[in-house]
């Protein structure tokens, strides 16, 4: 089939991709867009199977069949709580192809240098597909080739090793502590700048072994980079490895020629780009900042936290909930790690039944993934319409009756507010405490992931319901009547 | 019988408690014992069989005196089923327990039976009672005075003043209402139209609020007077309408240095005051006087003249009697009626007037004393003088007198922070603010346009025109790209992760393309790389619809 065809294909996937992505401004008109994306993605393997200089139709279809049917039985048993490590697991993939990808490019390459160099016309116009292409490239356009070539590597590697580091903390396999080889970030430095070197020397014709060099200090980079980052700041570092995976097929695309993949890996990469700024903003942090990892930045002694945690017991919960009128909840990874997001969603029914206003709060890095907790709460069929973003609700606080906080320390931290010298000072948090009442759901005594004090905790109007998150609601739950 | 259903609770719960009790202690549990109030009038008891039960929990045993609990309500058989030892009188309780719990302080010939290393805890006003202190610090006994508990945070559920309080003030407003003719609460029946009453409160401490919360639930027009502005935020939130004085608040005492009381104010401050009380007389049909100053006698806030002023049939009671009262014409112990039929109300035991209320929550303010005194929970008193609540309570040990204590070093609540006034903009600063903000970020997107615009300018030089035509793709990509994002819902990230995911897969063409190669090696990683954008492809679709079709509508 002709080329024109081919591209033509390639223009009508491009808008259905972007159709796709705008789709979800909407939960409703999200349904459709997903079918968008997969009839995009049909068009687009279809037309690039059809094209010009295909070969292998055997082995493409196999893989696709056997890689497909994997990825379908994944995604049907995934439990939602382990959504996060799913998708940190997918983007290495999409990075491990870039680099097959990349170095295939590389040996292309050689090839035909090796074919141009021995001065046989016959082998170089045997040549068909992409091979062919390269062939026709002038030598400028070899040396672009071969920038794009190495960037797509490099970054497809970071988003390999990255991601698998990031999959192993989300899914507990690698301890969600931040740590560093001893060095810190200056090996980080040193693998980057030992990159940029192999790339002028790659360019000025050294051979495929500073390709293979660069790839392991990409390897490198990757690993450490996310070592460094502790667990809380995972929504940051997935969607950055989303918008990397992104950058990668970009760059491959560069580096084929294929308008498609840069259309995508650019939609896929400023996608992840946003959803970090969208983090970090609710952080308020800088992205460096959360790279680095690590909380920093206090300018004096914290606050002193005065009072106690006061606890109370299940009936004392009930006896509030059975009387107030207002109630929000505030869930947070805790729920999750729990899995009460079953019986959140049952107290929830029940107290809706009783025509008392029930509704969550979600903040932007509550979960391990951007918008974890909506697809949770989703799950266990709390309606999305009384879920509401910290903007929509941080002011119908001092209305409510009961606030409830399962699982979520840093996010509902007033020191944020009230100590200017706290690490996360400025941070927008939800002013839970404004409440008549608060209760807060948590395992023991003790701080949250930053390790900072929470005074939440130790305010006049807030009660501790210790224990396990979801034991806890299950026993409250018959209490409700 | 009011305690019949109780009882049997109790009984129930005891025989789980009593059953492991003794075992964990082997007998060496202390014993705690109650003693009926001696002091003419007095109602309350420090021991309930709800607390009785809880300190079983702490491995300690009870006792108390036969009729102990009787005017406040408890039966001696509640308390044998509570599985608490009822003992005939006095001298054999003090014998009997280690641990001696007590509402008023003890008589003399109360105190002159206590032994050595006994503890007594109860009221015990150290500062007026220094001959009875010195007599029980003689004898070697321990002596925990509730009435010495610090005022902070930690100790609050201890804090037996502040729980009198909050009753006196709550009786107080009963009281009033009980000697006023009227409704509290305005309204309009066929028979005519009533006035809500105007109550005024003066002094916004426990008592004070707790005046505040029950006259505004009866629905009267509340006013509430302090000397500390900071409280007003916590009259305002209880419904009343805090008095303003005009004033200087450099000329005020900081109320957080007196560990939350009020302290003697300035001449020209008593002055205003007075005289808006004056201006507030002939309005008020009832006033409920509850200002006291540590240490001193309570400052006369309501002269004679502004009796004179109130209307026949107001109410005032005084809650500062005690102590020489608030009001010129109190008398401590006595409701009068003075000449212009103004009932002035002087009692002093407004919580023995509701013994049970009192005695529940003063048993507990005991309790939890008990409880900070076991730490371990094993029925073993530990007097750790260490800890600030427990120095400060304890006026006498080891047969020395341990008062006044030192200053804890905790402060009592946090010093009120001067509040910053945020000046209000103009309207014309606000329009040169945003002026100027328009400027910069003018200038920064122009700054930012050139800068990327000679980037790309240079590097068209040295590229070829192939690399252009898909650069322009990929910076209008890029554009599409930032404008579809930033309208995806929040809530909806995750499943955009998910399908972002699976189409960035579409790297699977690059594999597609080189797969008809000719070299075996471009082949297996060509392969190897459709695989695993298949499975990504596959299953973030997948994963996407089964995420959005969980999202319902209620």
């Amino acid at each position: 089939m002709e080329y024109g065809f081919t591209t033509a294909a390639y223009v009508v996937a491009a808008v259905l991709f972007i159709l796709s992505l705008g789709g979800l401004s909407g939960q409703e008109s999200a349904k459709r867009a997903v079918w968008y994306g997969i009839a995009g993605m049909a068009l687009a393997v279809a037309a690039t199977l059809m094209g010009p200089g295909y070969g292998n139709w055997l082995v493409s279809l196999v893989m696709i069949a056997v890689g497909g049917a994997i990825g379908w039985v994944v995604a049907q048993r995934v439990q939602m709580t382990e959504m996060p490590q799913l998708v940190a697991a997918m983007h290495s993939l999409v990075g491990l192809a870039a680099v097959f990808i990349g170095y295939n490019t590389e040996i292309e390459m050689a090839g035909i240098a090796a074919l141009q160099a021995a001065g046989n016309a016959d082998a170089l116009a045997a040549l068909s597909g992409f091979a062919q292409k390269i062939a026709e490239k002038s030598a400028s356009e070899i040396a672009i080739l071969k920038i794009e070539t190495f960037l797509g590597v490099f970054i497809g590697a970071v988003t390999f090793t990255g991601s698998v580091i990031a999959y192993g903390k989300l899914a507990g396999k690698v301890d969600g502590k931040a740590t560093k080889l001893p060095g810190g970030h200056m090996l980080n430095a040193g693998a980057a700048l030992l990159s940029l070197i192999l790339l002028v020397m790659y360019f000025n014709g050294a051979g495929t072994w500073a390709l293979i060099i660069m790839t392991l200090a990409a390897f490198f980079i990757g690993y450490h980079l996310i070592m460094g980052i502790g667990g809380a700041d995972m929504p940051v570092v997935v969607s950055m490895l989303n918008s990397y995976s992104g950058w990668a097929a970009a760059a491959i695309g560069f580096s084929l020629s294929n308008d498609l993949l840069i259309v995508v890996g650019a939609l896929v990469g400023s996608s992840g780009a946003i959803l970090s700024y969208i983090m970090c903003k609710a952080m308020n942090r800088s992205f460096i900042s959360v790279i680095l990892g690590g909380f920093g930045g206090t300018t004096g002694p914290a606050m002193e936290v005065t009072g106690e945690q006061i606890a109370i017991d299940t009936d004392g919960v009930a006896a509030a909930l059975n009387e107030a009128d207002s109630i929000i909840i505030i869930p947070g990874y805790g729920m999750a790690v729990a899995q009460a997001q079953q019986s959140v969603s049952e107290l929830t029914r029940k107290l809706r039944a009783k025509g008392k206003e029930v509704r969550f709060a979600i903040h932007p890095v509550a979960g391990r993934l951007p918008g974890h907790m909506n697809v949770l709460l989703a799950e266990a069929k709390v309606p999305y319409d009384i879920v509401l973003e910290m903007d929509e609700i941080n002011e119908d606080f001092p209305s409510t009756d009961v606030a409830i906080v399962i699982g979520s320390n840093d996010i509902v931290n007033p020191a944020a507010q009230e100590d200017p010298n706290s690490p996360i000072a400025g941070m927008p948090v939800l002013e839970c405490w404004k409440a008549k009442q608060v209760f807060v759901s948590k395992r023991g005594q003790g701080t949250g992931y930053s390790g900072i004090e929470n005074p939440l905790f130790y305010k006049e109007n807030t009660r501790m319901f210790y224990g396990d998150a979801k034991k806890s609601l299950d026993a409250l739950l018959p209490l409700i009547d | 019988m009011v305690y019949t259903r109780r009882a049997l609770d109790l009984r129930r719960t005891e025989t789980r408690a009593g059953a492991d009790a003794p075992l964990g202690n082997g007998g060496l549990s202390v014993k705690i014992g109650a003693l009926k109030e001696i002091f003419e009038g007095e109602n309350r008891v420090a021991m309930t069989p709800d607390s009785a039960l809880q300190m079983v929990k702490l491995g300690h045993r009870c006792c108390i005196e036969a009729g102990a609990g009787a005017k406040a309500g408890f039966a001696d058989a509640l308390y044998a089923a509570a599985g608490v030892e009822v003992l005939k009188n006095a001298k054999a309780v003090i014998e009997a327990a280690d641990v001696l719990v007590k509402v008023r302080g003890p008589e003399e010939k109360e105190a002159k039976l206590l032994r050595q290393g006994q503890t007594l805890i109860s009221f015990f006003w150290p500062a007026q009672n220094e001959a009875l202190l010195k007599l029980v610090a003689d004898r070697g006994a321990t002596v925990v005075a509730m009435d010495m508990v610090p005022r902070i945070s930690r100790a609050q559920k201890m804090d037996a003043l502040s729980s009198m309080a909050n009753i006196a003030g709550y009786r107080a407003v009963i009281e009033a209402g009980n000697n006023f003719g009227r409704f509290f609460t305005g309204q309009v029946t066929a028979a005519g139209k009533v006035p809500p009453a105007k109550v005024l409160i003066v002094g916004a401490g426990v008592a004070g609020l707790a005046a505040i919360g029950t006259s505004v639930s009866l629905g009267a027009i509340v006013h509430a007077f302090d000397v500390r502005p900071e409280v007003a935020e916590q009259i305002e939130s209880m419904g009343a309408s805090f008095v303003y004085l005009e004033f200087d608040p450099s000329e005020l005492p900081d109320g957080a240095a007196t560990g939350g009381y009020a302290a003697p104010s300035t001449p020209e401050f008593q002055a205003k005051q007075l005289a808006k009380f004056r201006e507030l007389a002939p309005e008020m049909d009832i006033v409920i006087t509850t200002a006291l100053i540590p240490g001193r006698p309570a400052p006369k806030l309501w002269t004679k003249d502004m009796v004179a002023m109130m209307k026949p049939g107001s109410v005032i009671v005084d809650l500062a009697a005690e102590r020489g009262g608030n009001c010129d014409l109190t008398i401590a112990d006595e409701k009068i009626v003075t000449e212009n039929g103004v009932t002035i109300v002087g009692y002093t035991d407004f919580p023995s007037r509701m013994a049970a209320q009192a005695s529940t929550l003063y048993s507990t303010n005991i309790r939890h004393m008990l409880t900070d005194l076991t730490p371990k929970k094993d029925g073993v008193i530990v007097h750790n003088m260490e800890d600030d609540v427990i120095r400060g309570a304890t006026v006498a040990h080891q047969g020395a007198v341990t008062f006044p204590p030192p200053a804890p070093k905790v402060a009592a609540i946090a010093a009120a922070k001067p509040k910053e006034k945020v000046k209000e903009p103009t309207p014309e600063e606000r329009r040169a603010a945003e002026a100027a903000a328009f400027k910069a970020e003018t200038r920064t997107q122009v700054g930012m346009l050139v800068i990327g615009g000679v980037l790309i300018l240079l590097a068209g030089l040295f590229t070829p025109a192939s690399f252009m035509s898909h650069f322009i793709v990929f910076v209008l990509s890029c554009f599409v790209g930032f404008q579809v994002i930033w309208n995806v819902s929040h809530s909806l990230h995750t499943p955009l992760m998910a399908v972002t995911n699976a189409i960035s897969s579409i790297i699977i063409l690059g594999a597609l393309m080189q797969i008809g190669s000719g070299n075996w090696l471009v082949i297996i990683l060509a392969a190897l790389s459709v695989f695993m954008a298949g499975i990504n492809i596959f299953g973030g679709f997948m994963v996407t619809r089964r995420m959005l079709a969980m999202f319902q509508k209620s």
